[in-house]
């Protein structure tokens, strides 16, 4: 087999080079013609009835061409539980709850509409602690459910819960046992370019809707079913991504403000846009959601765990959206991060009248992982065993079937581990405390594929013009991760062309096959798998045309130089050597005999092929083109939480060294290491620029970021109050990468987007509790919290 | 409104605009001249994914008030390569390091970049952070960034 001459070369993000220039398209920059400008009245209660809506100095309002409120749309419910209308017209559960909404011919006059409509409200009781709500007697956010029927509890009816194994005599075989309860906050996704979308109808009233959403073809389904409801059955919707500002959860769900943008768009027959401010952003966009756990492990005098037992309390927010499902990729670290043979999950979702939660780079996994690597540290001090020693002797091993039914085939956590302890110097510093400390926590997470859907398929289309072009349709989304240049990578080596004959286009359900969602770090793996599919079919396409056309090329070029020159002598050729596809090959554009790949004769361009077997002059031409779709052979969740979700997991080890100022309660990391199983790194550069990028959001995540939510209300909607990570917050971090190959990957690829975020808050928590012997359980980790903790140490 | 006409060099071209006096740079630039590189993220001067260059300054645009840039010379990140389409060093070292990922953040990170190294063409790791921080990124963790702006600060010499 002779090298890649791409995959797993660090090419450069060339493809993308209008993003450098100022030319990508986002949806801010966006405009059709006639397009209107859409804005939203939030709430002004966490819990309130309203009792008057007066729109009509809004309507007055010149350059106005719509203002609707519940009365003036169709009363349909949407979400993931039905538990919400598009426009609130009755009551209003949360600050964020959407009340009224105008479409103006600019952004000013329609935000000048907005503050013009006075809405009357009588104060309802609120809840915001799901604790509180949970009581007997606290106030019912929802008085019934989405089918009316009353409901008795803030409680939500998804019993998440996951059992294996005997709990009982676990407990009673562990000679150490520790327990702990730990809490997570909400964080932004902080995506740099805010939320928003066109909806525009044409005159038979099919969508065509200019949307961020990386789950375009779920976009598509959860629109349609709400077409059913308004009267608009049977149209056809089109989704079409413009260049996504990040993502990182937030276009998961189909949000309220796209089925306003439809409702107005709708109403005054124009396209109609509507795009965030920052404030909205931390306002009114689902963030990553709060958690509570209590986790209790033990393990046996070896130090090799015997149970672990968790329960969790999440705050649901007042609807429910992607966070009420968070809970089932908890179950994956809980059940399958190291070995345990006996595992109790279970986790509870409340309502209260705070802001509801959606998906972040993760999903529920650092919540979960933050829970788990906290206690690991905790029972290793418990066995007095050394932190790092007690995560190896409880590490996952290739060919281990978890207790959720997964199936673990490629493993590189025995190196990540092994790194992160070399690296760090782990056996020198630990332990050493005197304000410096040094901290690790692990990983599991999928990583080909994750099938929460009844598809987990990913389809793609490649094309090929006559000078050797390739056109990729692909189905799923760009949000920045480098899959341009990936696919394009994988395309030209398993099509042997070169990644500038690639032109991707991505984000377009009217061209697209079909996908599940660029989500789960899934892309590279589906997206890969699919291609290699698909460009398998269309080289064999052209090489069936090679062995056809390249002897009666040749023959033809003979013929012609004898005529030139009557002396010229036909070379005696082995026309055996191309009688075959199978004999042939691809590579850099160039076709040729795999027994004599540089052959005089029969090396030919591709585009000579291509050109010829298209241009015949009869009726016989033909084109290239192929398709493939991909849908490994994984499970579904059956009802015990249980089943191989993906084709394969990633795993890594984050090892932090922390130096904690125990004056002002300032953590300094002083070194990160990140080691990561990747299967194969396709592209280095760009693979380090997912570790790096994960890895500063989970330092965020560890460090600084809280969505202040006091009362319902969100305090510190800036990028100021809500203290991001800047160019300055200088975090040395050092990435391994650990390449076992995946026998199932493209090329050996796994998945790698969210990784690297999902470990380092606990690896820091760690690290803060060997500098200074406290430890802080409750994300994140500020200086306020450590100076009170020491306070209380001593 | 009240409308200004205000007349100052646009990336080497003398230009005027008459827009309403409230309007910023940063919405003169989008919305009358329909060069959109220039991203608002905060709108409040918090995130730099707005910036240009003012007189060799890097600044927030959507601070910027219009009526005074009158006689200036404003660069954006549309005026930064040649005019044959070749990219600026810039430009090309954050897309040969992985700089850029969903690109939001990249125009003002450019800009602010390029004020730097225009100023001071052999910045160590500090002064390029410095440089930046006013430019906020969610995708990169700025390590890929910082190091473009070495590569090119290195490829110009
Ligand atoms: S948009 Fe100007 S600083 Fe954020
Ligand atoms: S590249 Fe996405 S915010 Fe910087």
């Amino acid at each position: 087999m002779p090298d890649h001459l791409f995959v797993g070369k660090s090419i450069p993000r060339t493809i993308e080079a209008d993003k450098v220039t100022g030319k990508a398209v986002y949806i801010n920059d966006l405009k059709r013609p006639g397009m209107l400008y859409g804005k939203i009245l939030y709430s002004s209660h966490a819990h309130a009835r309203i009792k008057s809506i007066d729109t009509s100095m809004a309507k007055q309002l010149q350059g106005v061409r719509a203002v609707l409120t519940g009365q003036d749309i169709p009363d349909v419910r949407v979400g993931f539980l039905k538990d919400q209308t598009v426009l609130k017209k009755d009551v209003v559960r949360q600050f964020r709850d959407e009340v009224a909404a105008v479409a103006a011919i600019s952004p000013e006059i329609a935000e000048e509409a907005v503050s013009l409509i006075k809405v009357e409200y009588e104060k309802l009781p609120a809840v915001f602690d799901p604790f509180e709500a949970m009581k007997e007697g606290a106030p019912l956010v929802h008085e019934t459910d989405a089918r009316g029927r009353p409901l008795k509890s803030n409680i939500l009816p998804l019993p998440w819960k996951f059992a294996v194994g005997d709990m009982e005599q676990a407990r009673k075989d562990a000679a150490y046992i520790a327990k702990d309860t730990v809490s997570t906050t909400w964080v932004n996704q902080c995506c740099m370019g805010t939320s928003g979308c066109i909806a525009e109808f044409d005159q038979n009233n099919n969508l065509t809707l200019y949307d961020q959403t990386n789950v375009i073809f779920g976009h598509i389904g959860r629109i349609s079913e709400y077409f059913e409801r308004i009267g608009l059955a049977g149209k056809k919707i089109r989704v079409v991504n413009p260049v996504v500002g990040g993502s990182f959860g937030t276009k998961l769900d189909t949000d309220i403000y796209e089925f306003i943008a439809i409702q107005l768009a709708l109403n005054t027959r124009k396209p109609v846009k509507i795009l965030f401010d920052r404030e909205e952003e931390f306002c009114a966009l689902p963030p990553r959601q709060p958690a509570v756990f209590t986790i209790e492990q033990g393990c046996d005098k070896e130090g090799r765990l015997i149970f672990r037992h968790c329960e969790a309390i999440l705050d649901n927010g007042a609807y429910t959206s992607w966070g009420a499902t968070t809970p089932s990729v908890m179950i994956m670290p809980m059940s399958s991060l190291y070995r345990v043979p006996n595992v109790y999950f279970k986790a509870t979702c409340v309502y209260t009248n705070n802001i509801y939660a959606q998906a972040m780079r993760g999903y529920g996994n650092p919540q979960a992982t933050f829970a788990v690597e906290t206690s690991m540290d905790s029972l290793a001090e418990a066995a007095g065993i050394d932190p790092a020693e007690f995560r190896f002797i409880n590490r996952n091993r290739p060919g281990d079937e978890t207790p959720m039914n997964l199936k673990i085939t490629s493993c590189g956590l025995e190196e990540c581990i092994t790194a992160v302890r070399d690296r760090l110097q782990w056996d020198q510093k630990r332990g050493k405390q005197r304000g410096r400390g040094v901290g690790m926590a692990s990983l599991i997470h999928v990583a080909g594929g994750a099938r929460v859907t009844k598809s987990d398929g990913h389809g793609i289309r490649v094309k090929l013009d006559e000078f050797g072009h390739v056109d990729v349709i692909e189905s799923g989304t760009d949000q920045g991760q480098g899959s341009p240049t990936v696919i394009s990578q994988i395309v030209s080596e398993a099509l042997g062309v070169r990644p500038e004959d690639i032109f991707l286009t991505f984000g377009d359900t009217a061209l697209a096959l079909w996908d599940a969602g660029t989500h789960a770090s899934r892309h590279t793996f589906m997206a890969g798998n699919a291609a290699v599919i698909a460009c398998a079919k269309a080289k064999r396409q052209i090489l069936d045309m090679a062995v056809e056309l390249i002897p009666r090329l040749v023959k033809g070029e003979f013929k012609r130089m004898k005529r030139k020159d009557p002396e010229f002598v036909e070379p005696d050729l082995d026309y055996g050597l191309i009688a075959n596809p199978e004999d042939m090959d691809i590579r850099d554009r160039m076709i040729f005999p795999k027994k004599d790949p540089d052959h005089p004769y029969f090396k030919v361009p591709i585009s000579e092929i291509l050109r010829n077997g298209l241009h015949v002059g009869i009726g016989e031409s033909r084109v290239v083109a192929a398709e493939a779709f991909y849908d490994p052979p994984t499970e579904m969740l059956n009802r015990d939480m249980k089943g191989n979700l993906s084709m394969t997991y990633a795993f890594g080890t984050t090892g932090v060294e922390v130096e904690v100022d125990e004056e002002t309660g300032e953590v300094q990391i002083l070194k990160l290491v990140a080691a990561h199983d990747v299967g194969k790194a396709m592209n280095p550069t760009l693979l380090l620029g997912q570790i790096y990028g994960a890895g500063y959001t989970g330092v965020g995540y560890g460090l600084t970021e809280e969505i202040k939510v006091r009362n319902g209300r969100v305090m510190n909607p800036s990028f100021r109050d809500y203290q991001m990570l800047t160019a300055m917050d200088v975090v040395p971090i050092e990435a391994v990468i650990v390449e076992p190959g995946d026998k199932d990957g493209p090329y050996g690829a796994k998945g790698v987007g969210e990784p690297g975020l999902v470990p380092t808050a606990p690896a820091i928590a760690n690290a803060v509790y060997d500098a200074i012997g406290v430890r802080i359980r409750d994300l994140p980790i500020t200086p306020e919290k450590i100076l009170t903790a020491l306070k209380e140490r001593k | 409104m009240k409308k200004v006409s205000v007349s100052f060099t646009l990336n080497g071209d003398p230009v005027t605009a008459d827009v309403p006096v409230t309007w910023t740079l940063l919405k003169t630039l989008r919305d009358y001249f329909e060069l959109t590189g220039a991203k608002e993220g905060c709108g409040v001067g918090e995130c730099g994914a707005c910036t240009v260059i003012v007189d060799g300054q890097a600044v927030n645009s959507c601070l910027y008030p219009i009526p005074e840039v009158e006689g200036r010379s404003v660069t954006t990140i549309e005026g930064i390569a040649e005019k044959d389409g070749s990219l600026h060093p810039i430009q090309t070292a954050f897309l040969e390091n992985n700089g850029v990922q969903c690109g939001f953040c990249t125009s003002g990170m450019i800009m602010s970049a390029k004020a730097l190294l225009d100023q001071n063409p052999d910045p160590n790791e500090e002064d390029i952070r410095k440089g930046i921080a006013g430019n906020f990124c969610r995708c990169t963790g700025y390590v890929q960034i910082v190091e473009s702006i070495e590569m090119a600060a290195k490829a110009d010499k």
